[in-house]
């Protein structure tokens, strides 16, 4: 276990490098909240979910949903890592002809199954998979990584409702809780907390962890596996731009990309020497 | 040269002080869409609804019920999008006095990609019943077309853009609200354009100019009410008339233009827009190039329904 844990920290290292440089390249794009949730990201495709990157439709995948889109650089490279594209996709990142749209466009990449960019959409598409593997019969589960701010938006709570109600025990909520929005502080913008409780409330099972925490990351997400009878939300508390030191805990690095001054640092702090 | 977003946050700051009912509302996006210009000039008048936009158009239709006079802002997308419904119920169907300040409408937007980019909004807010509609051609009329919704009564939609544009209108130009403008005389036929658009038919009209075909540019900012007048005037006497808009083909300026003259007055017509489909992620200018939102567009779409015309 140890070593699995060794082995993640490593991928996720390496993930934040081609997120880095993948935004560097592209000048356009959401560094912060991408690095926040890069952990939980690389866990669930290098450690949890069921996927096939020769077969991006294989049937019996579990699913994924960016439902705070603007991290899409995370998704990608992560894609990318996995091999559903060629690595030198990234390069073409947010540019006319790429199939790397700024946010999840699941018409042209392969690996993606939802457009997300939208807040607050995407946890019902969740559980409107996880509905739909249940009416089948089928054991699928269902991953979606929501933003702190994003669960502004009411739907996430007619979402988180409608999974309570139908005890949606296949779908798992990560929770990219790094306390940011764009215009500051979520507790200053519109405060959210307490987000465990108001899961609780709607008849989630909760865990809390550090959301960078390779240890707690996995065990949160096999304890929602073995979970019956309700969703789970993992509330993860994270760091935006975490890292990344010139990024960490900085709201206006929201939608800011890393520029050629900042570039050599941000690779340095992230043990990057080429 | 500044983007109609910074004419509004100037102008909204401006008014804020000449009228304490003035109050602005955002959704997480105050730096993006200038109201963060107000919030700090007036912060106890300003109210970040985070990211909650059809909760906010409810809060300003309650603020406008207790006699405030309510601006909010956020993407087109979102709040043409997301707040559809409760802008008709809580809004247009009660005639609130609401003004909703949308930014970042259209293609320019940019590399956040097709889910950012509004190309529907003008037509379904031109659907809605009581609604006006206003599309700015540059800073200048920004300004004013702010003033005229603030001393307007009822709503008013007014969508702006993210980048900065090239001036259309002189400084001090007088908005009002359902007129139209002659920007430039023509007789062979008439570019009718909203937005950024007019100032490519203005681009566009001199080179025609230089091949001997005289074009027409009528600017409409209010895409509803409709100025009838002028729309009429042009395609009786130019005969042949070119939209164009940074929108959909489907039920913006083109569709009210066209639904009008086909019953007043038809007229040999082309529209300029995109053609019913989703933006891409791309540096603006590429997309309005590839969309073929520019002069070069209006020029050939003016010589083919001009020798049509003959
Ligand atoms: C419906 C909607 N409203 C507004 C936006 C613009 N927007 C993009 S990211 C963002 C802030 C997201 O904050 P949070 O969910 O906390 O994400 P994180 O801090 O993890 O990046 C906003 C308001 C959007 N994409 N969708």
């Amino acid at each position: 276990m140890k070593e699995k844990i060794a082995d993640l920290e490593e991928k996720a290292r390496r993930l934040r490098v081609a997120i880095v440089k993948t935004l560097h390249k592209s000048q356009s794009g959401h560094t912060g909240g991408s690095l926040s949730a890069i952990d939980m990201v690389c866990a669930l495709y290098f450690h949890k979910m069921r996927h096939n990157p020769q077969d991006p439709a294989w049937e019996g995948r579990d699913r994924f949903v960016l439902s705070k889109g603007h991290a899409a650089p995370a998704l990608y490279v992560t894609l990318a890592e996995c091999g559903y594209f060629p690595a030198e996709d990234l390069m073409m990142l947010r540019r006319l002809g790429s199939h790397l749209q700024g946010h999840p466009d699941s018409k042209g990449t392969p690996g993606v199954d939802v457009c997300t960019g939208s807040l607050g959409q995407g946890l019902s598409m969740a559980n409107g998979m996880a509905l739909g593997f249940k009416l089948d019969g089928k054991d699928n589960r269902v991953y979606a990584v929501l933003g702190d701010g994003e669960l502004q938006e009411g739907q996430i709570w007619e979402a988180a409702m409608a999974a309570g109600h139908y005890k949606s025990d296949n779908l798992c909520a990560l929770i990219d809780a790094n306390g940011l929005q764009i215009d500051g502080d979520v507790s200053k913008v519109m405060n959210v907390a307490s987000i465990g409780d108001k899961f609780k409330a709607f008849g989630w099972n909760v865990i809390e962890i550090d959301g960078h925490d390779m240890g707690q990351i996995i065990s949160a997400l096999d304890q929602a596996e073995a979970h019956k009878g309700a969703p789970t939300a993992i509330v993860a508390k994270t760091v935006k731009g975490k890292g990344v030191h010139l990024f960490e805990n900085k709201a206006s690095y929201h939608g800011v990309t890393p520029n050629d001054e900042e570039l050599p640092e941000a690779l340095r702090c992230l043990g990057c020497c080429d | 040269m500044i983007a109609t977003r910074d004419a509004y946050g100037e102008a909204l700051a401006e008014l804020g002080g000449e009228n304490d009912k003035i109050v602005a509302l955002d959704a997480d996006l105050s730096g993006s869409t200038k109201t963060g210009v107000f919030a700090k000039k007036f912060p106890n008048r300003f109210f970040n609804m985070g990211i909650a936009e059809a909760n906010m158009v409810g809060t300003a239709a309650g603020l406008a019920s207790v006699g405030k006079i309510p601006f909010l802002s956020t993407f087109a997308i979102f709040a043409a999008g997301r707040g559809w419904e409760q802008i008709r119920q809580s809004l247009a169907y009660p005639k609130a006095n609401v003004k909703v300040v949308a930014t970042h409408g259209g293609v320019t937007v940019g590399e956040d990609g097709g889910s950012h980019q509004s190309v529907e909004d003008i037509a379904i807010m031109r659907a809605i019943p009581n609604m006006t509609v206003i599309v700015p051609a540059d800073g200048e009329e920004t300004k004013g077309a702010i003033r005229a919704a603030a001393a307007y009564k009822g709503p008013v939609y007014v969508r702006l853009g993210r980048n900065k544009v090239a001036n259309v209108f002189p400084a001090g130009h007088k908005f009002e609200i359902g007129k139209g403008n002659v920007v430039a005389e023509g007789k062979d036929l008439t570019f009718i354009t909203t937005g950024l658009m007019t100032a490519q038919a203005v681009i566009a009209a001199e080179k025609l100019e230089e091949e001997g075909i005289s074009a027409r540019v009528l600017h409409i900012g209010t895409i509803k009410p409709l100025d009838k007048e002028l729309v009429l005037k042009a395609a009786q006497e130019t005969g042949a008339i070119v939209t164009a808009e940074e929108h959909s083909v489907v039920g913006g300026l083109g569709g009210a233009v066209a639904e009008f003259l086909s019953e007043e007055c038809p007229t040999l017509m082309k529209r300029v827009g995109i053609y019913d489909r989703f933006g891409l992620s791309g540096k603006s200018d590429e997309l309005l190039k590839y969309f073929g939102l520019n002069a070069e567009t209006l020029i050939e779409q003016a010589r083919e329904i001009v020798s049509r015309k003959k």
